[in-house]
């Protein structure tokens, strides 16, 4: 038996099923680490919400400007191609359809692809859910990185989200340490197990998984 | 016309007619396109009981941070409060003296847009289905779920730009854009404030992105 996946090893397994030349939002967090493992090669076009298209690498040094941000706020570098536009247009792009894949991460995923990610529901929580509701509705293939399981032990891949919702029937792919996760119409279906079997990730996350 | 303010004080100039009670829509994300001087300003000037529209509330200590913490701020909407820097925000809020309305980011902006464009309301798929529609009409069209979105229009705008001609049309400078050319648009008074203004016709007309009839003062600085 394989071992679980380390978060590099899941944001390579993501990088490797984004197909040639399509548009791309990778969420704030984890997913950012899907970009490390991009091959330049084959055309993938990053979006950031806050404006651009040809979204490159962390700005180092001199490269530095307060005027080129991505959606975490970190500085970043402009790729060949690159295009800049308002916050309208932007989610148009979202919205509209135009985006091929976005990258997000979750606090639970349903069986039926419903996602919970922006807010714990904790009363003294301070609701935040930035672009993440217009991600998940709007991309054409929504794929959600995360842990299978919370700190607790309880599965993050759930019959029914008890946290709030962001987007209902919207995931098409989970990928977590233990396995990649399909979300069809017939049910949730386990494209790879790492570091436990079939029979055991059945148990834990206590959902029928289909071979 | 557009009144082009360059002297010192200009920026209290531009802000010194803001009422009690206006809503004010503030252009950034985070601090590009803040339009940090304005902002400071309108504290100063010390209009109250403001309702803020911006996309998030405030980082640090400056800027919108500063205006939330004179306590003139009654209301804000925006996307994502919460940030490893919105203590002030944050203290507001948990204290009860501040309003909060969460809108997803893409409906923020499409309602500034539609109180721009002159729409009545929209049906948008974003949050069907979340607590954020609650209590919204919903329909479905053409097999897909929306919900009814009402604009959001702005008594001020206050923006910050790259280059403004003396017209009052502007370029802007890379992600420092975004909420820019949208709120310019959706309020009755637009203010720009800009590092560089140059001759009416020094701008290739096929690169203006906020033309001029949306700005009603540019501020130099």
């Amino acid at each position: 038996m394989s071992d679980a996946l380390s978060k590099d090893q899941i944001a390579k397994l993501i990088a490797d099923d984004i197909p040639q030349g399509a548009f791309v939002n990778l969420g704030i967090g984890q997913p950012t680490l899907v970009a490390d493992h991009l091959d330049l090669e084959r055309g993938v076009v990053l979006h950031t919400e806050n404006g651009m298209l040809g979204m490159g690498r962390a700005a180092v040094g001199d490269e530095i400007d307060e005027d080129l941000i991505n959606a975490g706020k970190i500085p970043v570098v402009e790729t060949p191609g690159a295009s800049y536009f308002h916050h309208a247009d932007s989610f148009a792009m979202m919205r509209g359809g135009h985006l091929d894949v976005c990258v997000l991460g979750a606090f639970q995923v349903s069986v039926r692809g419903d996602l919970a990610n922006w807010h714990t529901g904790a009363p003294d929580a301070i609701p935040a859910v930035g672009g993440a509701m217009d991600l998940a509705i709007g991309a054409k293939d929504v794929l959600v990185m995360m842990t299978l399981f919370a700190k607790d032990g309880s599965s993050k891949l759930v019959e029914d989200c008890t946290y709030p919702l962001t987007g209902l029937a919207c995931v098409s792919r989970v990928y977590t340490d233990h396995g990649v996760f399909k979300i069809t119409d017939e049910g949730v279906r386990l494209r790879e197990a790492y570091g436990a079997t079939m029979d055991e990730l059945r148990e834990r996350t206590g959902l029928d998984l289909l071979d | 016309m557009t009144d082009v303010l360059e002297a010192d004080g200009a920026a209290d100039e531009a802000v010194a007619d803001v009422p009690d009670g206006a809503t004010v829509l503030i252009g950034g994300f985070g601090a590009a396109g803040q339009p940090i001087e304005l902002i400071d300003a309108l504290r100063r000037h010390g209009a109250t009981d403001l309702t803020v529209v911006n996309n998030n509330a405030g980082n640090g200590d400056t800027g919108l941070a500063a205006l939330l913490k004179t306590g003139h701020v009654r209301k804000i909407i925006c996307s994502f409060p919460r940030q490893s820097d919105s203590w002030v925000f944050d203290d507001l809020y948990r204290s009860g003296r501040i309003e909060l309305e969460v809108v997803p980011q893409g409906n923020l902006a499409e309602r500034m847009r539609a109180a721009g464009a002159g729409i009545g309301a929209f049906f948008s798929p974003t949050g069907v289905g979340t607590p954020l529609a609650e209590g919204k009409e919903e329909r479905t069209i053409e097999g897909r779920d929306y919900v009814l979105e009402y604009p959001i229009r702005g008594d001020y705008a206050l923006i910050k730009a790259h280059t403004a001609d003396r017209m009052g049309n502007l370029v802007y400078r890379k992600t420092a854009r975004n909420f820019g050319p949208v709120m310019a648009t959706a309020a009755t008074t637009t203010i720009a404030q800009v590092v560089d203004v140059v001759e009416t016709g020094a701008l290739d007309p096929e690169n203006v992105v906020t033309p001029s009839i949306f700005v009603d003062k540019v501020v130099l600085l």
